[in-house]
């Protein structure tokens, strides 16, 4: 990566200078279609030549059980649900993300840290402590942000799928019902989404394309920070590579 | 859920009072808190105790995460910091609430030491406890890495655990000299932590009841302006609870 560095306070103890692949987040709110947009994404580069590995939100060895459990209970106060998505993409950033990066690999995130920034923020107001957190986590070459207004999304995720009680924000008790609360809760979050797409500089892609301009959009983009920054493919653990970028 | 947004280390508005012991392994601090609990009772106060890395949420995942050595010392001060939040939440603010006392073994200050000899930052690991609320009063047993170590030796364990050696972090092949050398750097980040925070040191090399004795008089004083809630249902609980048998160790 090119100037890698992380968020905040890093991790003292792993340098992230000699990562050489590159990191990408699609991010979005439930139901905008970043896993299948994901999956294409990776079939294509690897077409290229280019190593990839994805890792997806609350996927790691370490938790992903746990999470599951602390769903089930329904009990989760503000911390303790910040905190296991914190460890989770902890265990991911360290046995995953960085071992590949440093191989040279694309890293494709389906969500990444402002996903925990939304939802945290959505519930406490507060946005210090979120980014403190997660500030051991490495800022990504690429964000693309899949955007969505909440009454498209209310209709997909009615089509495709039912509306759960995380989803919904139920534990917020934003409304009378499922269907109410599912409105307000992912109105918050777009909201906080669109705040962060400006800060955090995002690529957004409009979610409410046909999925194949979407992928287009997707590949022109990534397309983009692979030519600039150099990283052909086939050529990903060459030398060459590494000492043009130190 | 805004109100539960709080400064660091904030005093709290709670009618409770909330009592933290810290100090390495084999410090005692344990028994000097199951000698202050059974005095706090027999004098009729409503205690509830709690423990660091015990909610059920969390207590099997870092169980996993030890047993096939997984953790890094970023996840294991998160995890921790997980229990610590649910705990808190679950645990320590509803008693304080209600105007209880509470006494928890170890507390943020535990994190601040350990983590950091573990090698996360920190500035990042206090930032990470900024939630927490400020114990009314807390105590840190010194005790010398040489005597925690023949206490620990000749006690009933015996032998030292993986982590609380710190073997993951390749110090020594000698799991008794690697507990050296990881636990007197965490004897250090306690003597900046004390001043810091402005811990009570007690001298935990002195005799259990001459510590015990200090302890007490000191929380006594700390209590005076303490008004115990205690009903009818409270002196039911004491009553029966003379029928049971110890948990707490």
């Amino acid at each position: 990566m090119v100037d890698a560095h992380y968020f905040g306070d890093g991790l003292t103890y792993l340098n992230p200078s000699d990562l050489r692949g590159k990191l990408i987040a699609i991010e979005g709110t439930d139901g905008v279609g970043r896993s299948t947009h994901i999956e294409l994404l990776q079939e294509w580069l690897e077409v290229q030549g280019y190593g990839v590995i994805t890792t997806g939100w609350t996927r790691s060895n370490l938790m992903s059980k746990t999470i599951e459990m602390a769903k089930e209970g329904n009990i989760l106060d503000r911390w303790s649900f910040s905190l296991l998505y914190a460890t989770d993409f902890a265990d991911r950033l360290e046995h995953q993300i960085i071992p590949a990066l440093r191989s040279g690999f694309i890293v494709l995130a389906d969500r990444y840290i402002y996903t925990a920034f939304a939802r945290d923020f959505v519930r406490s107001n507060d946005r210090k402590w979120i980014r403190d957190v997660f500030g051991f986590a490495l800022v990504p070459d690429l964000v693309c942000y899949l955007r969505i207004d909440v009454e498209t999304l209310v209709l997909r995720v009615i089509e495709t799928k039912a509306m759960n009680y995380w989803e919904s924000g139920m534990d917020l008790r934003l409304g009378n019902d499922l269907y109410e609360s599912f409105k307000k809760y992912q109105s918050l979050l777009i909201e906080e989404f669109d705040k962060m797409a400006e800060e955090f500089k995002f690529e957004v892609v409009d979610a409410r394309k046909p999925p194949e301009e979407i992928q287009e959009e997707l590949r022109a983009k990534i397309q983009t920070l692979l030519t600039t920054e150099g990283l052909a493919p086939a050529l990903l653990s060459s030398a060459s590579q590494t000492s043009s970028r130190s | 859920m805004s109100d539960q947004t709080s400064t660091s280390a904030a005093p709290y508005p709670y009618p409770g009072k909330l009592i933290i012991v810290e100090g390495i392994d084999g410090s005692g601090k344990s028994t000097q808190l199951l000698l202050l609990h059974k005095w706090l009772e027999s004098k009729g106060h409503k205690v509830f105790f709690t423990e660091w890395n015990s909610s059920d949420l969390v207590k099997n995942t870092t169980r996993r995460g030890k047993k096939n050595k997984s953790l890094t010392p970023t996840t294991f001060s998160l995890l921790h910091a997980t229990d610590f939040a649910s705990r808190l939440y679950h645990e320590i603010l509803p008693p304080l609430k209600a105007g209880m006392l509470v006494l928890a073994d170890r507390y943020m200050y535990t994190a601040f030491a350990r983590d950091v000899v573990r090698g996360v930052s920190p500035e990042w690991v206090r930032k990470l406890y900024s939630f927490a609320i400020k114990p009314d009063m807390a105590f840190y047993f010194k005790v010398p890495i040489e005597v925690a170590i023949s206490r620990l030796l000749g006690g009933t364990r015996g032998q030292f655990k993986y982590y609380e050696a710190g073997m993951d972090m390749n110090l020594s092949q000698d799991v008794t000299e690697s507990f050296r050398i990881f636990q007197s750097r965490i004897l250090a980040q306690y003597d900046k932590i004390v001043d810091e925070y402005q811990l009570i040191t007690l001298d935990a090399t002195q005799d259990i009841a001459v510590q015990q004795d200090i302890m007490r008089r000191l929380v006594d004083e700390a209590l005076k302006d303490y008004k115990p809630r205690r009903g009818t249902h409270g002196r039911r609980t004491l009553f029966w609870r003379r029928f049971d048998v110890s948990k707490s160790e």
